[in-house]
């Protein structure tokens, strides 16, 4: 058993305690966004923060997360994608196939906690997850834009009321 | 606002068991049944094979579809049909785009749906084909597609022209709204659908379409569609669903290609939690099925499994480098191209260059591992899959599964990558329905695990390459072999285009016919050949296919004939390029965005390449430095595209970047070693994936010459390795001849 706390909401799981966060989120909580990519901690597409601090999930057993401990996924970044990072993130179309995206969004969103105007050299440190379509260009920019406007617009806190314009993230994409 | 499917109509009655319409998407049901504790919504997946014609449509009815392409609602939403796979290619949007252009819509109103294989089927393929490969996506739909848009136009004007008893030509639209200048009158594209679906089709042979000059979505950067649901965790891909029952299955292939699996223990994990059942796939392959992944994965890990390697199993990368090497100088060899006399005008040049180029195999590596779900009841299979064809994903349930193609079902999710990968083989599916079919009535959902992904893939096929170039006393190009000595796809395939080691597909990029993936040099004597050295190492397309190595052989020994010469890279290509104007304008194209002859700061060089795939011309300048210790950088590469029309400059730039990416962790870490008949790298820890840090700038410079339609996610890769290979060589003065560079040293 482990009572998580993720996205502000309290679950209780029954699980080994060995099994990797990132397999509790997905299986047992039910949150997709968080994605397997290799298990190992090398791609970051399993990214989540706990308490502010960026995780690779994938290899967090379950059993060390702490009763305390607030863990946000990408699901609870923002009630409507209206992160500094998400806002960037759609206003440059970076994403491509998007698999690795949930990881490099919470790896984007925890470097501007740290550093609200990163240097190139910040990102290229702190933004090392993979992806294989190659959005690393777009990512960077993104990394730029989203601290640009969340130093113009919100410096109390992460920026969250900016440009709210929903007209601008319509889903346009179905099945017959 | 009532919005209907498909399921709402009376087609459905032959198939579905439930007559009520669902009001959801079966995106948006997926979506709703997985927050659903309970199983019964599983009604809703029982699918009608048929689409409603367009007379089966009433007036009351909500869902118009004008024609195959285009549904228009009430409300004005176009729904515009889109049957080919979108893996980040941005295929999805363009064309949307080039639909939306014809039918006169307004953009913001557009949304988009994907049919499935099997209603593709039971209307006779009315949406063509559904492979997405090969960059075809929308260079070979083009025409068909801007035609269903306009058609369904005429047909949406001919209604409002009906009510209003005028001739239709005194009516004009823009964006959705139709107007009868005369009168004044107007109306809109979501009040006269339901009537414009009941008319006749036009002719689609009887349609002009319009000039591209004159585009005002379509060759525009319109925002990519599928943007928004990336950035919150609510796209599902195929590896997120969940299925009420659904269990879950890991697989262990056997290691060594060829091998067999033998036996394994059961009773060893049986006892472990959430562990099933233990299964047989196949003669490779065997599989734990588990409530979790997670279980069933940790379970197959502890599983004692016994195998027959095979007779590969003493196969290794030195073997298989011996075998491509005798095939270099091996007397019989399939010429492709023989002009002049290339052998003998070397033997008389004044002076010969030679050089033995070598590339590796290299997985695919799609961030989502190849995964599967499948669910066999008694006379229907569905699955659910990440596929580039869903076609083939449809053949292989049925094959699998033994039930008729008219009883199976494949939901195409967006895939996590393809690159090739999730083309024709459709092994995955396969595997997934052996397992499925074992456990009736229960969606089992198939993850590979990433090593299981690496060790397992279609690999892009190792080759050598032996050049030769012959030069006379000006420095002029005589005579040029190229013999390339390596593994077929084609062979791999069982093709018939293989048959005899004739295999032009291996040549890639060196063909003599215009249009498609021709070499832009002429050279007086030439002499082109393959000599087919095939292993026991599963091969596929890997994106840009054959163009990444053969560009890397043409373009880096061009650069040794030039250095041979005495010339400019450039102005030596230059001077061999003036039958291909259009290969030379981009070339031309990336020197001049480059800044080619220009001074650079110190320790920066330049390198160029150019060479043609996917019927688009590339170019590319790189700008890189290599320290002291040998440690490289690249700076900047300025990248030239012809793809003809440029349907989205702004997705086609994505890709250009996205080519980058993909082709310089080829150069420099790509590598899948085979070591006692297995592939030696297992995850991202050996198999080495470049990063952010290390990606260059990357300016695209897109040249449409609107004479031709080219393709755009595999054109440019091949010129990325090659303008890398040679800034080094120009920054060292020794030429890299075998990839991966991170087993080179530079200085």
């Amino acid at each position: 058993m482990a009572k998580l706390n993720i996205n502000g909401k309290i679950h209780d799981v029954k699980v080994e305690s060995d099994t990797p966060l990132l397999w509790v989120i997905r299986e047992q909580v039910g949150l997709t966004g968080t994605k397997y990519g290799c298990g190992v901690a090398q791609c970051g597409a399993c990214s989540v923060h706990i308490n502010g601090e960026l995780m690779r999930s994938c290899s967090l057993p379950v059993g060390a997360v702490k009763p305390g401990d607030k863990i946000v996924t990408i699901e609870g970044l923002s009630a409507d994608s209206s992160h500094p990072v998400q806002k960037a993130w759609l206003a440059l179309d970076v994403p491509q196939c998007g698999y690795c995206q949930s990881g490099q969004i919470m790896a984007a969103a925890a470097l501007l906690r740290k550093v609200a105007n990163p240097s190139d050299q910040d990102i290229d440190d702190a933004m090392t997850n993979i992806c294989r379509c190659g959005t690393y260009q777009r990512i960077r920019a993104g990394v730029k834009m989203a601290a640009a406007s969340a130093a113009a617009f919100a410096p109390a806190n992460e920026g969250r009321t900016i440009l709210a314009d929903p007209s601008a993230s319509p889903k346009r994409r179905g099945s017959l | 606002m009532k919005k209907t499917t498909a399921t709402a109509s009376r087609a459905m009655s032959a198939t579905a068991t439930i007559t009520a319409p669902t009001n959801l998407s079966r995106r948006k049901f997926i979506v709703g049944s997985a927050a659903a504790a309970g199983g019964g919504l599983t009604l809703g997946f029982q699918f009608p094979f048929a689409i409603p014609s367009a007379e089966a449509q009433g007036a009351g009815n909500a869902y118009a579809e004008i024609n195959a392409w285009v549904v228009i609602r009430p409300d004005e939403t176009c729904a515009i049909r889109i049957a080919r796979s979108e893996m980040g290619q941005g295929t999805l949007t363009g064309l949307a785009q080039l639909v939306a252009e014809e039918l006169e819509c307004d953009w913001k109103n557009v949304t988009t749906e994907s049919p499935t294989p099997g209603q593709n089927l039971s209307r006779k393929r009315v949406w063509g084909e559904m492979g997405t490969g090969g960059s075809r996506g929308i260079r070979t739909s083009e025409d068909y597609v801007r035609r269903g848009g306009a058609a369904a136009r005429i047909m949406l004007l001919q209604a409002a022209a009906n009510d209003w008893n005028v001739p239709v030509g005194e009516l004009s639209v823009s964006d959705g709204v139709i107007t009868h200048a005369p009168t004044g009158r107007k109306t809109s594209y979501g009040k006269v659908a339901a009537a414009a679906a009941k008319l006749p089709a036009p002719d689609p042979k009887s349609i002009t379409l319009k000039d591209p000059k004159n585009w005002k979505i379509a060759g525009k950067p319109m925002k990519r569609l599928d943007t928004a649901e990336k950035l919150n965790g609510e796209i599902v891909y195929a590896i997120d669903l969940k299925l009420p029952g659904m269990l879950c299955a890991a697989i262990k292939d056997c290691p060594v290609f060829g091998g067999k699996l033998v036996s394994y223990d059961e009773a060893k994990v049986a006892h472990r939690p959430g562990v099933r059942r233990v299964v047989k796939v196949n003669a490779t392959t065997v599989a734990v099925v588990a409530d979790t992944w997670w279980h069933a994965k940790t379970a197959l890990d502890a599983l004692p499994i016994v195998w027959d390697e095979g007779p590969n199993a003493s196969q290794s990368s030195a073997t298989i480098a011996e075998h491509l090497k005798e095939g270099l100088t091996a007397t019989t060899a399939y010429a492709s191209r023989k002009k002049g006399d290339a052998l003998k005008a070397i033997d008389g040049a004044s002076k010969k260059v030679e050089a033995v180029y070598s590339t590796p195999f290299l997985a695919h590596s799609t961030m989502e591992p190849m995964n599967c779900t499948v669910k066999v009841s008694a006379g229907r299979a569905e699955a659910w899959v990440p596929t580039q064809n869903a076609e083939a994903a449809l053949a292989a349930l049925s094959e699998e599964s033994g039930l008729p193609l008219d009883q199976c079902e494949v939901y195409k999710h967006p895939l996590g990558g393809g690159f090739g990968r999730r083309g024709g083989a459709q092994d995955y599916v396969r595997q997934a329905t052996s397992i499925a079919t074992q456990f009736p009535g229960v969606p089992i959902k198939m993850i590979w695990s990433r090593e299981e992904d690496t060790t397992h893939d279609f690999y892009r096929p190792i080759s050598q390459c032996r050049l030769v170039a012959g030069l006379d006393d000006a420095g002029k190009l005589v005579a040029l072999h190229a013999r390339v000595s390596g593994q077929s796809i084609n062979a791999f395939l069982n093709s018939p285009a293989a048959k005899g080691g004739s295999d032009e597909r291996q040549l890639q990029g060196w063909y003599e016919k215009a249009g498609n993936a021709q070499l832009g040099y002429t050279v007086p004597n030439l002499l082109i050949e393959y000599a087919m050295r095939n292993t026991h190492v599963p091969v596929g397309p890997w994106r840009g296919v054959n163009t990444n190595q053969n560009g890397v052989y043409m373009e880096c020994f061009m650069d040794e004939v030039a250095h041979a010469a005495g010339a400019d890279p450039l102005e030596f290509r230059r001077a061999l390029m003036k039958s291909h104007p259009k290969h030379l304008a981009v070339l031309n194209a990336a020197a001049e965005k480059a800044g080619w002859g220009t001074p650079l700061p110190p320790g920066v060089h330049r390198g160029i390449a150019q060479f043609m795939g996917y019927g688009s011309y590339s170019a590319a300048v790189a700008e890189v430095s290599v320290s002291d210790q040998g440690k490289l950088k690249v700076h900047r590469m300025v990248l030239a595209l012809n793809c003809g029309h440029a349907v989205n400059p702004d997705q086609i730039a994505a890709q250009v970047e996205g080519s980058v990416a993909y082709g310089l962790t080829a150069a420099l870490y790509g590598e899948c070693t085979v070591d006692k008949g297995r592939i030696v790298q297992q995850n991202f820890n050996t198999y080495q994936i470049m990063r952010l840090a290390e990606m260059p700038k990357v300016e695209t410079v897109i040249v449409p010459t609107y004479d031709f339609w080219g393709g755009v996610g595999e054109a440019t890769i091949c010129v990325v390795t090659p303008s890398v290979l040679n800034a080094i060589y120009a920054a060292t003065g020794k030429p890299v001849r075998s990839l991966p560079l991170k087993n080179t040293k530079l200085v």
